[in-house]
């Protein structure tokens, strides 16, 4: 009986100890590193699986750019040399936050061109209106 | 003129449903690669025949496939037949073991047939990362002088060598 339990108690041990070993343990110099990785997996995007960033994603491309991530802040390598490394592997694709150019111009100011064109509407509705309840006061 | 405000709405809707329609039937999964019009990177790999470390010049010197493959890629079976009949066609194919064991590989190789020139094999999958793959098979039209075409992501067939022909010439 006491058997048993010990063998329960040892599966129970290997389940955890798994769940352990899956999450990935990464060591850096710094916070300052570490922080910086959490910002570039989550601001790049899985070239496999497109509406996830490295950081979601379980694909195995995302876990060797991952991996890569890691290894190249470890090198000392700075944030705009590891999006470029990216960028001229996978394209501009791979950027969740889109660079600042001519056929990414709508998508940046597109939504500040439609509030300003809402927001003239808006105005000359209501002088508009206020004409109108001045005239027939 | 007030009545042409009430269009509005309909007009918006007819401009949206032309934009829609026209990405009915599209391949979200399709990304152009950023390889396309470069020069292939510098590598070094081992060549699984020889087991030495060959880099770029010991790519054939006329338009080429490369070839990514592997053991555990379901597709890859079931393109590997058709490679095998461009092979006898003529077609250089250099292949890219990618990301997995060189002994299943070898063996996968022995059993079905091999239409490849060279075998790299890329174990860690570096090689994979600087040619932008996302996964097995993908397949890249690469020019005499190195430069890379075309790349196709998924199995090679008939109806998909119509369009890599014509990048080979």
């Amino acid at each position: 009986m006491i058997g048993r339990w010990v063998i329960a108690a040892l599966c129970m041990l290997s389940v955890w100890g798994g769940a352990v070993f899956a999450t990935e343990v990464l060591e850096f110099n710094s916070p300052d590193e570490q922080q910086r990785y959490r910002v570039l997996i989550e601001e790049l995007r899985c070239p496999k699986c497109q509406n996830q960033n490295l950081e979601d994603s379980n694909a195995g491309i995302a876990i060797d750019l991952r991996n890569q991530v890691y290894s190249m802040i470890n090198e000392g390598k700075s944030n705009d040399e590891i999006v470029d490394y990216m960028v001229a592997r996978y394209g501009e694709f791979v950027l969740y936050r889109p660079v600042h150019d001519q056929s990414t111009a709508v998508l940046w100011y597109g939504p500040f061109a439609l509030l300003l064109i809402g927001a003239l509407i808006f105005i000359l509705v209501v002088v508009k209106n206020k004409r109108q309840a001045n005239k027939d006061a | 003129m007030k009545k042409l405000l009430f269009f509005i709405p309909f007009v918006v809707f007819i401009a949206l449903g032309v934009v829609f329609y026209q990405q009915l039937g599209k391949d979200a999964e399709y990304m152009p690669s950023a390889l396309v019009g470069k020069q292939m990177p510098e590598f070094k790999l081992v060549d699984m025949a020889s087991d030495t470390v060959v880099s770029n010049s010991a790519m054939p010197n006329e338009p080429y496939l490369l070839n990514f493959w592997a053991t555990w890629c379901p597709s890859c079976s079931v393109e590997h037949a058709y490679l095998g009949e461009l092979a006898e066609q003529g077609v250089k194919i250099v292949g890219v073991d990618y990301k997995d064991e060189t002994p299943a590989a070898k063996k996968w190789l022995e059993e079905r047939g091999n239409p490849y020139s060279l075998v790299l094999l890329d174990e860690m999958g570096r090689f994979g990362v600087d040619m932008g793959i996302t996964g097995a098979p993908e397949t890249f039209v690469v020019s005499a002088e190195g430069k890379v075409l075309y790349r196709h992501q998924g199995v090679v067939d008939a109806e998909v060598w119509q369009t890599l022909k014509e990048y080979m010439q």
